[in-house]
């Protein structure tokens, strides 16, 4: 009895920091400026103007999570292969540039990529086409997979440890083919990962407003930026509530298709 | 096929390393301008110094990320010990709690926490940063110690206690032992994760508290100074120098694997 | 002994927590006896070892606190009272904080050193922001204008910021990233006022802009100056202050104000209705005033000073730049940003989302 107390201290924590905050977007998402309830805000979503901003949203999101998962599968899958000793060492290689402040490293990819860049002026010298993806949607997609790749290799590669290599032998042995243990082995025992692994860059994808802000030029406004427009430049607190609220129906939608596909948890990146 | 694979690595490898090895060379140019080079200084290391700024960056950032670390591992232990003795169905609606913060929207979870500070009257400071970020710190102590308490069972814990050992002594003596990296790998998740937050920061930190997240961001907006390519230069090459380290240290082949990925988790 | 050093981790522990409360309560906490003044003003606006400078002969414990906008700023001041001696606000926030009485008049009698600022600022303030100059004190000043790359376009060939809808300079065009300033452009090519709040006005402001975004290579604030320099773009809307150092790196940038006149910005030195230290806000306003001090801050920051004896104190040709000084008549075209009230705020902003989500 007296070991359950040990975790009050968390419980009174997450009251504070987590569902009293939940409860105060939700009542700021239904009430106006003089503290009158409504509904507006959450409809604003049907304007164009936020519509069209969710829906590149979703697309972008949706876009750079299946180029992380189409990179990082193969990825895990030779991070596995490789030899026991050096294992660490290459986790480790892939992990370090997160050390590395993502602001930064974001900003980073605006010098490469900038007309006048690193990449376009090594092009011309090199009589070649330049690449002008900066300020495009394009630009931020590669943004939105260089920031969230590891998140998508982790989980994967933490599944695909688990795999007893046992049994892929025992694949081999019985006659299989590699195409058809990756495809009745592999992938299905690494379901748990992939599915974390596209909520962990599909939420931080689609809610972002830094990438967007840095690669995008100013010139692609996305859900997030809207969010944080009405928050920080506007001031109109109520509406950008609402448009978290519609925000979160999305990111509870895919939390919720994670659960179903990972229940034991054993996907986490952790 | 070994070719193509590594290949691949390297390929990868080249896009996760290039705007790192960009920022590097760029903090060694003389120019403020980040697309013209006009030669090579170490301007920008110099003025790191004695950039006032840029220095209560420095502690504010590792000073909150130390602090926040340490409270949630601290709650975050405690708490599984806790969950651990609760029925099945409470367990799985904590946990369900417990990853909200961590699945939710940084600028949800930013938003959220200033309304509420704002609400109950709080001033936004260097405590409600701090404040936010044990709050999304500690899930990912609780992530890391609940599988290895689950390992670990409740019998040599009670044996303890048949054998005379106080609660708290058999705690600390055969409990805390066992879940010890479960521990370290949250404490130092949860440092990785403070240090490198933005969004969060940038919403509950109260006037003129800056981190070294919301001062990049600040100056992005009006033309980067190249002190703090500098700044991130040095941290790196600090973090790298001491994993090296720490790996020809600890030698031990099992245990180095297991530090490595823990450590390099953020 | 060994119970002891457990029993001294958790007091450790729980000291740290104490600790972490204590930091919550104290901050915010106002304290009021200190010899000292607390300055909130824009990141890296004073020149290095001013500070240190006015600590020396004052004796006055100097706190500085940045911001990065002056939407930031505001609920700082509103919700805090008294945590701030001197605040660095621009035209439109001290208008705006002024009607909310959230300033308090400044006690010129303790400001000498104000003779420095040139009547034409004071005009200008007079006239729009703050009338009869009672709580105000200009700092710095600027206007906006077009800074193009000659040896890619003819000296001569842009005059007006209609010039920026030109189809010829598509994909090298560089805007402002910033509400007011850029829907303020778009209206001035118009011909419409820059504090405009007729829908009719801003809805034809807005979807000019969204004609002109497939020809925007970036919308940018002050990198567009590093933009230009680095020839990624060849024309952009940037601030006087920042031609000088652009042209140091570049010797083919050059500078023209639209003929349609264009916003003008002063930024402030105010106090605080409730301020702790006025007397000590008032030296240091008195400092910055003074000519040698508003001169170092020129050379660091290469904005135009509306100090006329620091002007003074510059060689004969940047006293005479029209590039930093630009004669009456241009300014007299000019305009500053106007408070517009919520109502035009919330105008402005739908407007801003219309043009920047298409």
């Amino acid at each position: 009895m007296y070991r359950k107390l040990m975790a009050t201290p968390y419980l009174f924590w997450v009251l504070c920091g987590t569902i009293i905050p939940l409860c105060m977007i939700m009542y700021y998402g239904f009430t106006d400026r003089t503290g009158n309830f409504t509904v507006s805000n959450v409809l604003a979503i049907f304007q164009p103007v936020h519509a069209q901003a969710l829906g590149l949203a979703l697309l972008l999101a949706f876009v750079s999570t299946l180029i992380c998962l189409l990179l990082a599968f193969p990825l895990a899958l030779i991070l596995k292969g490789s030899s026991w000793g050096r294992k660490g060492f290459i986790v480790f290689i892939f992990i370090l540039p997160m050390w590395m402040n993502f602001l930064l490293r974001t900003m980073a990819w605006q010098v490469i990529l900038e007309k006048g860049g690193i990449f376009n002026t090594l092009l011309t010298t090199l009589h070649l086409p330049t690449l002008d993806i900066i300020n495009t949607p394009a630009a931020i997609v590669l943004g939105m997979v260089y920031d969230f790749l590891p998140f998508m290799v982790l989980p994967i590669y933490n599944t695909l440890m688990k795999i007893d290599d046992n049994v892929i032998e025992a694949a081999y042995d019985l006659g299989a083919t590699k195409g058809k243990v990756l495809k009745d082995i592999l992938l299905p025992l690494s379901v748990p990962g992939i599915a974390s692994g596209i909520t962990m860059v599909f939420v931080p994808s689609l809610t972002t407003f830094v990438i967007s802000n840095i690669l995008g030029g100013g010139k692609i406004y996305l859900i997030g930026n809207i969010i944080e427009q009405e928050f920080t430049t506007s001031a109109n607190w109520n509406l950008g509530s609402g448009l978290s609220l519609v925000m979160m129906v999305f990111i509870v939608i895919s939390m919720g298709a994670m659960s179903k596909l990972d229940k034991s948890g054993e996907g986490n990146f952790i | 096929m070994k070719k193509i694979k590594m290949i691949y690595l390297i390929v990868i490898m080249m896009f996760l390393y290039l705007p790192i090895v960009t920022l590097m060379v760029f903090s060694f140019n003389e120019s403020k301008s980040m697309f013209k080079w006009t030669g090579l200084s170490l301007r920008w290391y110099k003025e790191m110094f004695t950039d006032t700024q840029m220095l209560s960056a420095i502690w504010n950032t590792f000073s909150i990320a130390l602090t926040a670390s340490v409270v949630a591992t601290v709650i975050g232990t405690l708490a599984c010990v806790g969950i651990m003795q609760m029925g099945r169905r409470s367990q799985t609606a904590i946990m369900g709690l417990n990853n909200i913060p961590l699945l939710n929207a940084d600028i949800v979870t930013g938003i959220s926490l200033m309304l509420s500070f704002i609400a109950f009257g709080f001033y936004l400071s260097w405590g409600t940063v701090l404040m936010a970020h044990i709050t999304f710190c500690i899930p990912y102590v609780i992530l890391s110690v609940m599988p290895k308490l689950k390992q670990l069972g409740a019998g040599s814990y009670e044996a303890a206690l048949d054998l005379g050992a106080s609660p708290f002594y058999a705690f600390r003596k055969v409990v805390i032992p066992d879940i010890k990296p479960g521990i370290v790998s949250g404490f130092l998740l949860s440092f990785t994760m403070s240090v490198d937050d933005f969004v969060v920061t940038h919403f509950t930190r109260g006037a003129g508290i800056n981190t070294i997240s919301t001062l990049i961001y600040s100056q992005v907006k009006v033309g980067i100074r190249p002190t703090l390519f500098a700044l991130s230069t040095v941290i790196f090459l600090v973090v790298l120098v001491v994993l090296v380290l720490v790996n020809f240290v600890s030698g031990k082949d099992n245990g180095e694997e297991e530090f490595f990925y823990e450590v390099a988790q953020g | 002994m060994k119970l002891l050093k457990g029993k001294r981790i958790l007091i450790l522990i729980l000291a740290l927590c104490l600790l972490c409360v204590c930091a919550v309560v104290m901050t915010g906490c106002g304290q009021k006896d200190r010899n000292e003044v607390r300055i909130y003003s824009y990141g890296d606006y004073i020149a290095p070892g001013l500070i240190k400078e006015f600590e020396k002969e004052t004796g006055i414990n100097v706190i500085y606190d940045t911001f990065d906008t002056n939407e930031e700023m505001y609920p700082v001041i509103k919700n805090q009272a008294g945590v701030y001696d001197v605040i660095c606000p621009s035209d439109y926030m001290v208008e705006r904080m002024r009607n909310e009485g959230l300033l308090s008049k400044i006690d010129y009698s303790k400001v000498p050193n104000f003779k420095n600022i040139g009547s034409r600022y004071l005009k200008i303030a007079d006239r729009s922001y703050d009338p009869g100059n009672k709580y105000a004190v200009p700092y710095q000043w600027g206007i906006a204008g077009i800074m193009y790359n000659s040896s890619k376009i003819q000296k001569g060939e842009i005059t007006s910021w209609n010039d920026l809808w030109n189809k010829k300079y598509k994909g090298s065009i560089i805007m402002q990233d910033s509400l007011r300033d850029t829907m303020g452009a778009s209206l001035k090519a118009l011909g419409y006022s820059l504090n405009s709040t007729k829908k009719s006005e801003l809805s034809a402001a807005a979807d000019y802009l969204v004609k002109q975004k497939p020809l925007v290579y970036k919308y940018a604030n002050d990198s567009a100056r590093d933009l230009l320099v680095g020839n990624s773009a060849d024309v952009g809307v940037v601030w006087n202050g920042e031609v000088l150092y652009s042209q140091e790196l570049n010797k083919d940038l050059d500078f023209v104000i639209p003929k349609e006149g264009t916003e003008l910005f002063i930024d402030n030195w105010c106090v605080p209705k409730n301020a702790f230290h006025k007397s000590n806000a008032m030296k240091w306003i008195n400092f910055m005033c003074r000519a040698d001090v508003a001169y170092k801050n020129y050379e660091y920051l290469t904005y135009s000073t509306p100090n006329e004896a620091a002007r003074k104190m510059m060689s004969k040709k940047l006293q005479n730049s029209k590039v930093l000084f630009p004669s009456d008549e241009l300014l007299k075209k000019s305009e500053v940003l106007r408070d517009v009230g919520p109502d035009g705020d919330d105008l402005y902003s739908y407007y801003w989302k219309i043009f920047k989500s298409r």
